[in-house]
């Protein structure tokens, strides 16, 4: 195992599982019909399910059973054709019904596994289930000091609740964990995967042991949403806990918290008093039983999963490792990849997304499914690169510019006036006027300063503008030079 | 004013459809008997919507178009049942201010059926009791009275005991009750009347306050067996807001006249016969068997081993269920609050204040039950033996029809009585609550009176969705009782 | 397994229901009694018995994934004890 955390008393190893709480993509909530739809007036999607109100019932969303089986299937999972909705009882504000509906004993998928990449390969990370359940309302506690204030909106939206097994051994891995599982649900469609929307969280159970001993007393960290906080989070965590146990102190088995302000984790209180959920099956719900017919319709409508594409993006285009891995991980990305790889060179096109366009769009805190951007522009740009009229340097000078306008590429760089000198004459001009410039320089060079080269070809696209065909510049200064 | 007093419906219908008199004058006599009323029978009166869907009702007769089924018919809702508009408490100060913008399934039901809506009725708090001693809104009072000189006021059973009593002593023409153990039954056979629970998932529990989410079946208690008939065919309909309710076709429930008993085996529980039943149940009880018998029927001898064992079964459901059921009332979205600073002391004070000792009692048992450590010794044992008490049922039907027994132990008692001990008020339920586990149907019909002149029930139970059977075994208990 | 006070008390802040003093000796003997009395369960032998989870037989009905809304936020505020600016107000949570 390659990460170890270093204490006073030797190396300590990390285990962890996550909890990942995916909200399911679907028009409505998980057993009423308010919609899902996020950032609406606050309480105008509540139902009466939603809002705990005397009398009110709950009905069950079959879109949403089919994204849990879907899930499963996807993650190689087993399908449980009876499930049993279970109640979860504490009192918090914003749990109306006093409840949540989940599922304990009997959860619609079974055991399954994922496979991530690590420095030492490939490893398979264990589930133990997914579970179908509601969430919760939102509880706004910073805009007043006597008063928190409740909206329901959230309240009822179907979550499934995916669990690992203890497999992940560093902040890396559960990163790699969670966006190897995010791919996969938007792969499939069954989650956003938008954690600043809080639609995909994670509460990390994180303990410490001396490598090769028993498992030591977790803590869990709740709602962690991003995963950046997620690495942060578990490295605060983990080394807490060892200087802990080495000042001879125990770890007790609680709740935590993630402050990103200051990178640390605490105790969340008020939630330990009474940690009896005293379940038992929901009343109100008949089992749920799914027959073999479904499965096997999900099954066959299953699209290819991120996998199987990173493995074919591999073959076909002839990627490295590392590209394909981060083309799969959105599948809005990799279809754009496709559409641009379709007719040009892979490697070009490889480039330009994975550089030019992710740092414009980090730069814009945007994703790509949000933005405006489509592949024909991208492709046309491309395509002035490939055909010569304007240099790759060029390219990515106006490329910002370029994409926040609306003009046709090719007017836009007319009307930049970005052009490529790609006239031999014209270069041998430019070349000779550079190399006459700097006669000193040319005999150095000629006594076996090589590296002068870069230098004469840094003159000359400097005396052109950056218009000279970079290509031709070389070819024909080297045959200059040679004389 | 003319006396419509001792009108079924089905004559009122016919009266009403041959403008004899209208559903106005007939609103207004119960309205009038109503405000002369000091039985605590209703906690809202919905006078001025009753007179406008009456005049409404006698739009439709004079037209002689659209006439629906209890059209202009005056009747009291539980107040279990959410009404759109109109104040909805569960007999509980933790909602005494609560006015619900949905409609229940059953009360929308009645309405689109034509029936008038007089008020909402009282009951024991949050459907937790059998004697209507444990509304916010104070005790109902039995009209009838004990024969005996100097008597006390007596209980009119519950928890449905405010729809009893008002049908009891012609308020309304009939109620709608919910029976978790036996608060439709019970309340019935003492006030003298007939009280029906449906078969589980016959009748919608949408917008109905849930007290035990796998025993609360709506039903009606009315005067006469056909009334019950009439009620529960515009009660019953398949729901989808309801993920329990049947989707079996709902049968014409007036049928059961035409229902043969000849040949029908009549089933007798010798468990039934259980300790501290009333000697003067017992000789109904007898007078009931060999009417059967006079009439053909053929009664047998059937066991059913658990029955001892239902009513701690159910003290362990239900009070589990309810402990879920009513953590919604957290003083947050809607109903009683005693305000706070501090989030904690909001909830305990909320509920603390909001509900009364019954039900608190009941959380408090209900939240125990389901707690760490013992949820398999209590929770899981009791539903295993509710399986057990079902499949008693279910081989006794392999042997009889329906099942014959007393409604309850004893008669109506005074207020007041009983009221230490709460399991002696549990007692009251030791023969209506196995049925309730069983999710049967179950008809409570008068069948004789005691010494002292207080009614005395009959329970017939039935397969289940077969409500025709009972009805019809309850038919021929109203049409001889007489005999007594 | 007979209730004594600090169950009482656990039980009470579960339900979150407060007790005084007064109440919770009544509630030790009332609760006692009752789970005395159902304790006879115990003589059932119930080994090879499957809970019964309902007596509703029917498979559950599943619905389409539509938006419907028989509500508004004036109707879910509506019978809020305190509520502002569309939401429900209760006294602060401290996490
Ligand atoms: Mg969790
Ligand atoms: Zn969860």
């Amino acid at each position: 195992m390659s990460y170890l955390i270093d204490g006073k008393t030797g190396k300590w190893e990390l285990v962890m599982g996550l909890e990942v709480h995916a909200q399911i993509k679907s028009n409505s909530k998980l057993f009423s019909k308010a919609s899902t739809f996020w950032g609406g007036k606050p309480n105008s999607q509540v139902e009466l399910v939603d809002s705990g109100m005397p009398g009110a019932l709950p009905v069950i969303n079959e879109y949403c059973v089919d994204q849990a089986i879907k899930t499963g299937l996807s993650l190689n999972a087993k399908i449980n054709k009876k499930s049993i909705f279970d109640r979860k009882n504490y009192f918090y504000p914003d749990l109306p019904q006093g409840y949540q509906i989940s599922q304990f004993e009997h959860p619609i998928v079974g055991n399954g596994f994922l496979v991530i990449e690590t420095e030492d390969g490939q490893k398979r990370i264990g589930i133990t289930r997914i579970h179908l359940e509601q969430d919760a309302g939102k509880s706004i506690h910073d805009q007043d000091n006597q008063n928190s204030f409740i909206d329901l909106n959230r309240s009822g939206c179907a979550l499934m609740e995916i669990v690992s097994e203890p497999d992940l051994n560093s902040p890396q891995e559960a990163a790699q964990y969670v966006k190897k599982l995010r791919a996969i649900l938007r792969c499939i469609g069954s989650c956003d995967g938008n954690m600043e929307r809080g639609n995909l969280r994670a509460d990390v159970n994180v303990s410490v042991r001396k490598p090769g001993q028993k498992l030591g007393t977790r803590c869990e960290i709740k709602n962690v949403n991003s995963i950046k906080f997620i690495q942060q989070a578990i490295e605060y965590e983990s080394r807490r806990q060892v200087e802990l146990i080495e000042n001879g102190q125990n770890i007790s088995q609680e709740t935590r918290l993630f402050d990103p302000n200051n990178g640390e984790t605490r105790t969340m209180r008020g939630k330990e008093e009474s940690h009896d959920y005293r379940y038992f099956p929901d009343p109100d719900l008949p089992p749920l039983v799914v027959n073999d017919d479904r499965i096997e319709k999900i099954k066959n409508e299953l699209p290819e999963l991120p996998d199987e594409k990173k493995k074919r993006f591999k073959e076909q285009y002839k990627l490295k490792d590392y590209d394909a891995e981060i083309l799969v991980e959105d599948q809005f990305v990799s279809s754009f990849f496709e559409e641009l790889a379709e007719k040009r060179d892979s490697k070009i096109v490889v480039s330009w997304v994975t550089v030019e366009l992710f740092s414009y769009l980090k730069k814009k805190d945007a994703q790509l499914q949000d933005s405006k951007i489509k592949s024909k522009k991208i492709g046309d740009l491309l395509d002035l690169i490939i055909n010569g009229s304007i240099s790759n340097r060029q390219a990515k000078e106006i490329f910002e510019e370029y994409i926040e306008t609306d003009l046709e590429a090719s007017d836009f760089i007319k009307k930049k006036g970005v052009k490529q000198v790609s006239d031999k004459s014209e270069i041998e001009a430019l070349i000779k006027s550079v190399l006459q410039k700097n006669v000193e320089m040319v005999n150095d060079y000629k006594k076996g300063k090589d590296k002068l080269f870069g230098f004469f070809v840094g003159q000359v696209m400097k005396e052109s503008k950056g218009k000279a065909n970079p290509q031709l510049v070389n070819q024909v200064l080297k045959d200059l030079l040679s004389k | 004013m003319t006396d419509f007093k001792n009108l079924d419906i089905s004559t009122a219908k016919e009266c009403l459809l041959k403008k004899e008199f209208s559903s106005l004058e007939l609103t207004e006599f119960f309205i009038d008997r109503i405000k002369k009323s000091n039985l605590n029978c209703f906690i809202t009166n919905t006078f001025e919507n009753a007179i406008e869907m009456a005049k409404e009702s006698d739009k439709k007769i004079s037209r002689n178009r659209e006439i629906r089924d209890l059209e202009g018919i005056p009747i009291g809702m539980k107040d279990l049942f959410c009404t759109k508009g109109v104040r909805t408490t569960a007999g509980s100060k933790i909602l005494e201010n609560f006015v619900p913008f949905y409609e229940s399934t059953v009360s929308n039901n009645l309405i689109s059926d034509g029936a008038v809506i007089l008020g909402k009725t009282n009951m024991d708090e949050f459907a937790m009791g059998s004697a209507n001693t444990t509304s916010f809104f104070g005790n109902v009072i039995n009209p009838l009275k004990s024969s005996e000189e100097n008597t006390k006021d007596l209980v009119p059973g519950g928890s449905s005991g405010g729809s009893a009593s008002s049908v009891a002593a012609n308020l309304c023409m009939a109620a709608t009750g919910s029976d978790t153990g036996g608060s439709i039954r019970q309340p019935a056979s003492f006030c003298g009347l007939v009280g029906l629970k449906p078969t589980y998932g016959r009748c919608s529990r949408f917008g109905m306050i849930a007290f035990a989410s796998s025993l609360d079946q709506a039903g009606p208690i009315t005067k006469t067996v056909k009334d019950a008939a009439l009620m529960l065919q515009s009660m019953s309909s398949y729901d989808e807001k309801d993920s329990t309710s049947s989707r079996k076709p709902i049968p014409q429930y007036l049928d059961f006249l035409n229902f043969d008993i000849r040949g029908k085996k009549i089933g007798l529980p010798t468990e039934y016969k259980v300790e501290g039943l009333n000697s003067d149940i017992v000789k109904v009880w007898d007078d009931t068997i060999n009417l059967f018998k006079k009439n053909g029927a053929e009664i047998v001898n059937i066991s059913l081993p658990h029955t001892s064992f239902a009513l701690p079964t159910y003290y362990i459901i239900a009070p589990a269920e309810a402990s879920a059921n009513l953590a919604r009332y957290d003083g947050v979205k809607y109903g009683f609050r005693e305000n706070s600073d501090d989030l904690e002391d909001m909830y305990e004070l909320t509920r603390a204040k909001g509900f009364g000792d019954e039900v608190k009692r009941r959380l408090m048992i209900g939240t125990y039950v389901l707690s760490a450590g013992y949820y398999d010794a209590y929770y899981l044992k009791a539903l295993k033996v509710r399986q057990l008490i079902s499949d008693d049922f279910k081989s006794a039907f392999e042997k009889c029809d329906v099942i014959l027994t007393p409604t309850t132990p004893n008669v109506a008692f005074p207020i007041g009585e009983k009221q230490n001990d709460p399991i002696e008020m549990y007692l009251n339920d030791v023969l209506t609550v196995p049925a309730s586990l069983a999710g049967l149907p179950a008809i409570s019909v008068t069948a004789g009176k005691n010494s002292n002149n207080l009614p005395i029930g009959m329970q017939v139970i039935g397969r289940p969705f077969d409500e025709i059977s009972i009805l019809a075994a309850g038919k021929l208990i109203e049409e001889y009782r007489s005999f007594l | 397994m007979s209730i004594d006070n600090k169950t009482v008390r656990k039980v009470s802040k579960l339900a979150k229901i407060r007790i005084n003093e007064q109440e919770e000796k009544k509630l030790i003997e009332e609760l006692n009694n009752i789970l005395g009395w159902v304790d006879e369960l115990k003589k059932v032998d119930t080994e090879k018995i499957e809970p019964m989870l309902s007596v509703f037989n029917e498979s559950m009905v599943m619905r389409r994934d539509e938006v419907f809304s028989e509500t508004s936020d004036e109707l879910v505020l509506k019978n809020a004890p305190e509520s502002k600016s569309g939401f429900f107000v209760v006294p602060k949570v401290v996490e």
